[in-house]
């Protein structure tokens, strides 16, 4: 075994050294850092000020790239679904009542609960704000989607996970999911070029995404058991 | 030392890598793999930067402002959001092997049927 | 000025890098990795890049650890007692 080992550190060692030498060599041909010289970016601020979004980057994700942003969001469709199935209970094993999983105040710290309940709306608006002003200032779909799922799973920290299950109900999520992607679908496809519409779309996707994927872990890390 | 951010993307790089090879847990290797993985978000973002220049938001400045390349920073935009799930995915088959082997050590790993 | 924060947030995110892929256990190397979420995040700032600082503050710092920590915990129960 250490042998193995040991032959495994000199092959990495051998490909670092060779990887650290071409790298270098290929980095000092790059246009140095912080210069003048971005053709894209130049070309694709002044198309993006063209059609009147002043947020290039959300520009640049559903105008311009629209098509690459569709290919990546099947990827998102794809893991996330894998996930999901991967995390499933399968036969022999038996599921455990979230209500068993409620903690009593003694077991979580005052200060978490007394910020995480009100945190909880003040941050699914921060979500929805992102959504919505995506083609203005800095947010859009994707950052605004990661913000409202992860939002929720403040609740957990409340020590109140019957209360996240309540407001997170799966098929409901997988629905939602599944069509946000669809609209998106057709929207990168025949409709390309409206951002806020992509921008709602994509939020949607990703947060049911993140929420399901996340849920499936507490189920497996709480309650899935397997009977001796 | 204009060249040192691209260096820094290299060496995060190496690190993920270093840390893969060398573990002895598969959740560890999946951390180190989302490690490895960011290393492209800095070099994108670098090779994006442009000195003395300000984000590329037109809302509230001029147009003709200098601002940094907004195409890189779309692309790591959806790197990142995408790469989570993707990282979801591997942590899900981490587990599945825990469930169906008993162990997440590599090492022990040797044949795919017990 | 900027110069000077640049310089910084890079030294700090290849510090934290280290970091994490030298941190064995993964139960604090889910913390470990929290931080560095966050060290990534100021770095994007500084490179002036804030839609993917957003993104990747509620992605590295929150999502990814704490995907980390279930899955520790879920694998934990299904460990062998006596070893392979």
């Amino acid at each position: 075994m250490n042998a193995v080992r040991g032959l495994r550190l000199c092959l990495l060692a051998a490909g670092s050294l060779g990887f650290a030498v071409l790298f270098t060599l290929a980095v000092l041909d790059l246009p140095p850092f912080g210069g003048n010289f971005h053709p894209y970016g130049d070309r694709a601020v002044r198309a993006s000020l063209l059609r009147g979004t002043p947020n290039t980057v959300s520009s640049v994700n559903f105008d311009q790239r629209s098509l690459d942003t569709l290919g990546e969001e099947l990827i998102l469709v794809a893991s996330a679904l894998g996930a999901v199935v991967l995390l499933r209970a399968v036969r022999r094993e038996e599921e455990d009542e979230p209500a068993r999983h409620h903690l009593g105040p003694a077991d979580v710290f005052d200060a978490l609960r007394v910020t995480g309940y009100p945190l909880l709306p003040v941050t699914v608006l921060v979500g929805v704000y992102i959504v919505a002003h995506g083609q203005l200032s800095p947010g859009g779909g994707f950052q605004g989607g990661v913000v409202l799922g992860t939002a929720l799973h403040l609740l957990y920290l409340t020590g109140d996970y019957p209360a996240l299950a309540r407001i997170r109900p799966v098929p409901l999520f997988e629905v939602g999911e599944t069509a946000a992607a669809a609209v998106f679908v057709v929207l990168a496809l025949a409709f390309a070029g409206q951002v806020i519409a992509s921008n709602v779309a994509v939020g949607v996707e990703v947060g049911c995404a993140f929420v399901l994927v996340l849920a499936k872990f507490f189920e497996q890390a709480l309650l899935i058991r397997v009977p001796a | 030392m204009a060249w040192a951010a691209y260096l820094v993307a290299g060496w995060i790089l190496l690190a993920g890598i270093y840390g893969i090879v060398t573990s002895r847990n598969l959740v560890h290797v999946v951390v180190c793999l989302s490690v490895a993985q960011s290393a492209t978000y800095l070099l994108l973002l670098s090779v994006g930067f442009r000195q003395g220049a300000t984000a590329p938001v037109f809302s509230d400045i001029r147009p003709g402002r200098r601002v940094v390349d907004p195409v890189v920073q779309a692309m790591t935009l959806t790197d990142v959001v995408v790469g989570a799930t993707v990282t979801a995915l591997l942590l899900a088959l981490a587990v599945q092997v825990a469930k169906r082997r008993g162990t997440v050590d590599p090492d022990a790993l040797r044949t795919l049927e017990r | 000025m900027g110069e000077v924060l640049l310089v910084a947030a890079f030294a700090l995110t290849a510090l934290m890098a280290t970091a994490v892929v030298l941190t064995r256990d993964p139960v604090r190397q889910a913390i470990v990795l929290s931080g560095y979420g966050l060290s990534l995040g100021v770095l994007f700032v500084t490179l002036q890049a804030p839609d993917v600082a957003m993104a990747q503050l509620a992605v590295g710092t929150v999502m990814v650890p704490l995907m980390v920590m279930l899955a520790v915990a879920a694998i934990r129960r299904h460990q062998r007692k006596d070893g392979p």
